[in-house]
């Protein structure tokens, strides 16, 4: 969506026109909405429950990919405008910025890093090592991660992301506007196609390892001490084959079965006729003719492995907004990448997004690219999962893991659609991870989705299959990996 | 890295009789290098400083969201360092007439580092010897304690932007004391208000008695006066004497104070860690001043580049190249903030003004905005002026004291602000304010301000450390604080409390969504809600961490 500003009336216009498309979707998805949330009303609704409601009803009404895409976390992060001490000699004079480091280099230094780790913590000390920091889900199902092992220097320094009233969110500015008068605008959430503001900026500037998800998984499995996967025994073929001496062949081979020899051979005798009491076999009687021998040879047998099949279940109403969503995404990258390794790639995954309605996207980009809009609806999830998995029989061959990442909030208040649905997964499923994201502003331990699993005691009676993770929506990453273990740990 | 060639080495020379033409000053011998990419990989993370010691955090990207520059207030992509001779990189490919350009820039940037008093400290030797041998000796130890040094060097770094700078400073070019100044300010310094802890009045009275002493008797008046506290207080001359062992090294800051008191550091086997908190303390006072002349230093540069490069006369016909490049430097942003800008268009506001005779008292009373406008005094002292600024005033009092209406309006300048629109999902940038004073405290807020934590000497005992972090409206950063008295914890072999402040109530601004059927919420900024802060206590014990409320 760039123009150029000198082409504003233009501008204006084609905005309005892009609206106004937008509008007809838009209108029939609400009313939609609007009708569910009336019967809700009826039945009687808490005025926090309705003000929540009526917010994400307003949220923009549709989803689409988030212009974002594909750019790193770290990169929404990085300041767009200039600051008093962003600039440097080398940088503004000479056009020599940092560069990328050697992915040799930090490969081989990643070990070493998590040994050195590992000793801290013996020595007493917390680690202070961290990965899995950026996400970059490449599209149509390349499973690229960055991972970039980082650390902190903790120092006492004032807080930079506290402003004072005065202070507020002021800038340094020049040439001409009256005070008061808006100069310039620029998207929340910037896109990645606009190159930073300085000089050596246009490239993403940062220092990326990439490397694969598998890779990731591995030091999620290794570093945090995520649990080893058991062998659930399903089996299902691969492509995978070893060599064994599985075959028989008449006449020739290394080895002679003498079994099935035997067989041949009193075969060959009955036909012959020489054998005219079966009661009583003479075998020294018997003609054998070199055809009979039957040998073993090697041959290529198909391997079996425990397969999994992954659905990451992702809400993405309208009050999904912001922090909450990128944990979520976050501790999915994660899991996926842990269950990556822990079936040595064998893992199959499934997408599934929703509001009040459920829908399979095709891969992790769409997935993690969606933008939130909507009301919510958990069960339409839920059901979602049973139907693909009765649909394709998925039990038969699958360990099925289905992890879900929500801010905790249903329309369907008391979890009555949503609690038979999990019930009903919970019989075939390996593992349910619900994973709750709790709005900074909302009293802890209070979603409807957690009251209602509380409530309905699955937790508890089902504790082996159904975890659930509650975290608010500001937390780290070493919270986030604590949260996987409680998801997967046996 | 390899040094430039010998071309090049002479247009440098050339650049170096022209800017001392101009009245620069700096040492003859500089040292000029050819880095590349690969260079910069090993080089930024050691600040540029090829023989820094070692460091395993240099190998990781380190976070830096929460507080870059408060973290790490040098810049790890400077050109030229402040070393002897002083050492500056280059590309290899730059043009002639841009390395011109560069080397204006560089060499004003090491008449800064060679004239600015808030260098003093690193007037008197080389600091890339002095971190070699430091290197050395840090290697030769982690061979010997393997990787208790890097732990003494991360809880050293933790505490090293707490270092003890301006005392640091104040102790070089300080007039040398007589005995009887000496006893002069402690008798009035020390003596009364600390030990005999007298009211004012008393204070002011044995000034009066002093000032009627060398009235009366004059150059003996002194030994009258003090005859008379000697008689008053039998106690004071030994005091005295004590006072004077005492304060042989003033122990401020608190890497200094833990190599003095702490038990645990001061045990036989530890004596080794104090060496080396002592090279990453001299290290970061190596690098205060930096970050305070950020304004200045680079304001001065780009002034002089741009004065000397458009005189010299080897680089004819590339004017509009350099305009180019000049501009992408110099020119100030639409919003934000440019020290190269801001500080050069300050230096050469300054210089025509002081050339206009308007730091004089004469203009100073003229209320007649017209003939303010008009004033000159043709008194034509305007770089003799600058080049007493850049030797004496660091960026705070360079804004502070220049910063003013007829420079904001001069150059168009305004505070911009910003805020959120909500149904387009943009940031508005607006203009917010066009008053001096505005855009005074929009600079002096960002400029680089580490916090302020004494030992509380009187509620410190001798097993556990009590740190006063003095409150100046901003919070610490809550997370790094564990860790840094983990660190700390350490170093001092006891218990470790910190008070300091933090916001009582979370008084986050709720968001306000737009809701259908009510109107939408109207525009304007509400005023946040006033913050209420609450004094607290952290402590640790035994590597864990409490806090309580005080």
């Amino acid at each position: 969506m760039h123009r150029k500003p000198a082409d504003n009336a233009s501008l204006k216009q084609s905005t309005e026109n892009r609206g106004s498309d937008n509008l007809g979707d838009a209108t029939a998805m609400k009313t939609d909405l609007y009708k569910r949330f009336k019967e809700l009303k009826q039945r009687g609704l808490s005025p926090e429950r309705e003000a929540k409601m009526r917010q994400e009803m307003a949220s923009p009404s549709t989803h689409s990919i988030d212009p974002l895409a594909g750019m790193s976390a770290a990169g929404c992060y990085r300041r767009a405008l200039m600051g008093l001490y962003d600039t440097s000699d080398l940088m503004m004079l000479q056009n020599m910025a940092e560069t990328p480091r050697s992915y040799v280099s930090r490969i081989r230094s990643i070990d070493e890093l998590l040994e050195r780790d590992r000793q801290r913590e013996k020595d007493g000390f917390p680690r202070k090592i961290r990965v899995g920091r950026l996400i970059k889900p490449g599209k149509g199902g390349k499973e690229k991660i960055v991972v970039v092992p980082t650390t902190v220097e903790e120092k006492f320094v004032h807080d930079p992301s506290f402003k004072s009233k005065q202070e507020g969110d002021s800038q340094g500015g020049a040439g001409d506007g009256e005070e008061g008068e808006v100069i310039g605008e620029q998207p929340v959430r910037p896109d990645q196609s606009q190159p930073g503001s300085g000089p050596g900026e246009g490239d993403d500037g940062q220092h990326d390892l990439e490397s694969s998800a598998y890779d990731l998984g591995k030091i999620l499995t290794e570093k945090f001490e995520l649990p080893n996967l058991k062998d659930k025994g399903k089996k299902r073929s691969l492509t995978r084959y070893t060599y064994d001496l599985t075959d028989k062949n008449r006449g020739f081979g290394q080895v002679l079965d003498k079994k099935a020899t035997l067989r041949k051979i009193v075969e060959t005798n009955i036909s012959l006729g020489r054998i005219p009491d079966v009661a009583q076999i003479d075998p020294t009687q018997f003609l054998i003719t070199p055809d009979d021998k039957i040998y073993r040879i090697l041959s290529r047998e198909k391997d079996y492995e425990s397969q999994a099949m992954v659905f990451f279940l992702r809400d993405y109403s309208g009050s999904m907004m912001g922090k909450s969503t990128e944990l979520v995404v976050a501790q999915h990258v994660l899991i996926y990448s842990w269950l990556l390794y822990q079936y040595a790639r064998q893992v199959e995954t499934r997408f599934i997004l929703h509001d009040t309605e459920a829908k399979e996207v095709p891969d992790f980009y769409t997935y993690y690219n969606s933008t939130v809009a909507g009301g919510t609806q958990v069960s339409s999830a839920y059901k979602l999962v049973n139907e693909i998995v009765s649909q394709e029989n998925l039990v038969q061959d699958y360990n099925i893991y289905i992890f879900h990442g929500t801010d905790g909030d249903d329309w369907d208040t008391d979890g009555k659609q949503s609690l038979p649905e999990l019930e009903k997964m919970l019989n075939y499923a390996n593992r349910v991870g619900i994973s709750i994201a709790e709005h900074a502003s909302a009293k802890s331990g209070n979603t409807e989705v957690q009251r209602y699993l509380k409530k309905s005691k699955l937790l508890e009676t089902k504790a082996k299959l159904l975890r659930l993770d509650v975290m608010s929506e500001d937390a780290d990453e070493p919270r986030l990996i604590e949260g996987i273990k409680t998801l997967i740990s046996e | 890295m390899e040094l430039i060639n010998q071309h090049t080495k002479k247009i440098m020379e050339g650049c170096k009789a022209r800017a001392l033409d101009a009245g620069l000053s700096f040492d003859k011998e500089s040292l000029e290098y050819i880095v590349t990419n690969r260079d910069l990989l090993e080089l930024s993370p050691k600040l540029m400083i090829p023989t820094l010691y070692d460091y395993w955090v240099h190998d990781v990207e380190v976070l830096k969201e929460k507080g870059k520059y408060e973290l790490y207030p040098s810049n790890p992509y400077e050109t030229v360092i402040n070393t002897r001779p002083a050492i500056s990189f280059y590309n290899d490919n730059n043009p002639d007439w841009l390395n011109v350009m560069i080397f204006y820039h560089v060499l004003a940037h090491i008449d800064f580092f060679q004239n600015n008093y808030f260098y003093r400290h690193t007037w008197d030797y080389d600091f890339t010897g002095q971190a070699l041998s430091d290197k050395r000796m840090i290697a030769a130890l982690r061979s010997e304690k393997g990787r208790w040094v890097d732990y003494v060097i991360e809880f050293a770094r933790g505490i090293d932007n707490l270092v003890g700078y301006h005392r640091e400073l104040s102790q070089k070019e300080k007039p040398h004391q007589t005995r009887r100044e000496k006893q002069l300010d402690y008798y009035f310094d020390e003596f009364l208000q600390k030990i005999k802890e007298v009211n004012t009045s008393t204070y002011i009275k044995e000034i009066n008695r002093y000032n009627q002493c060398i009235a009366k008797t004059g150059s003996k008046g002194e030994d009258v006066f003090f005859a008379e506290v000697h008689k008053k207080n039998p106690e004071f001359k030994a005091l005295f004497e004590k006072h004077l062992k005492k304060k042989t090294k003033h122990s401020g800051d608190l890497i200094d104070f833990l190599t003095e008191n702490s038990r645990f550091l001061n045990q036989e086997e530890n004596q080794w860690m104090t060496s080396v908190m002592e090279v990453v303390r001299n290290t970061s006072i190596f690098f205060q001043p930096q970050i305070r002349t950020k304004i200045m230093n680079e304001g001065w540069a780009s002034y002089w580049h741009s004065t000397l490069f458009l005189q010299d006369d080897r680089i004819n016909g590339h004017e509009v190249e350099f305009a180019r490049v000049d501009s992408g430097v110099t020119s100030m942003p639409r919003v934000g903030l440019n020290p190269y800008a801001l500080g050069m268009r300050l230096f050469e506001f300054i210089e025509r003004c002081a050339d206009q005779g308007r730091y004089s008292f004469d203009f100073q009373r003229l209320n007649d905005a017209h003939q303010r406008r008009n004033y000159d005094g043709h008194t034509g002292q305007g770089r003799d002026y600058i080049f007493e600024l850049r030797q004496y005033l660091n960026d705070f009092m360079f804004i502070n004291t220049f910063m003013d209406q007829d420079f904001m309006d001069r150059y168009k300048l305004f505070v911009a602000g910003r805020r959120l629109n909500q149904e387009r999902m943009v940031w508005q940038y607006y203009v917010k304010s066009r008053k001096a004073e505005d855009y005074k405290e929009m600079i002096l807020n960002q400029l680089y301000h580490p916090p302020h934590i004494d030992i509380d000497m009187i509620k410190t005992k001798s097993n556990h450390l009590y740190l006063n972090h003095q409150f100046e409206g901003k919070p610490l950063v809550t997370e790094y604080i564990a860790n840094t008295m983990l660190g700390l914890e350490f170093l001092w072999g006891g218990p470790v409390m910190l008070e300091t402040s933090e916001v009582k109530t979370s008084a986050a601004p709720q968001e306000t969504r737009m809701l259908p059927g009510l109107a939408a919420p109207a525009k304007e900024e509400k005023p946040p809600p006033k913050i209420e802060w609450q004094r607290v206590l952290y402590t640790m014990e035994n590597r864990k961490l409490k806090k309580a409320n005080i």
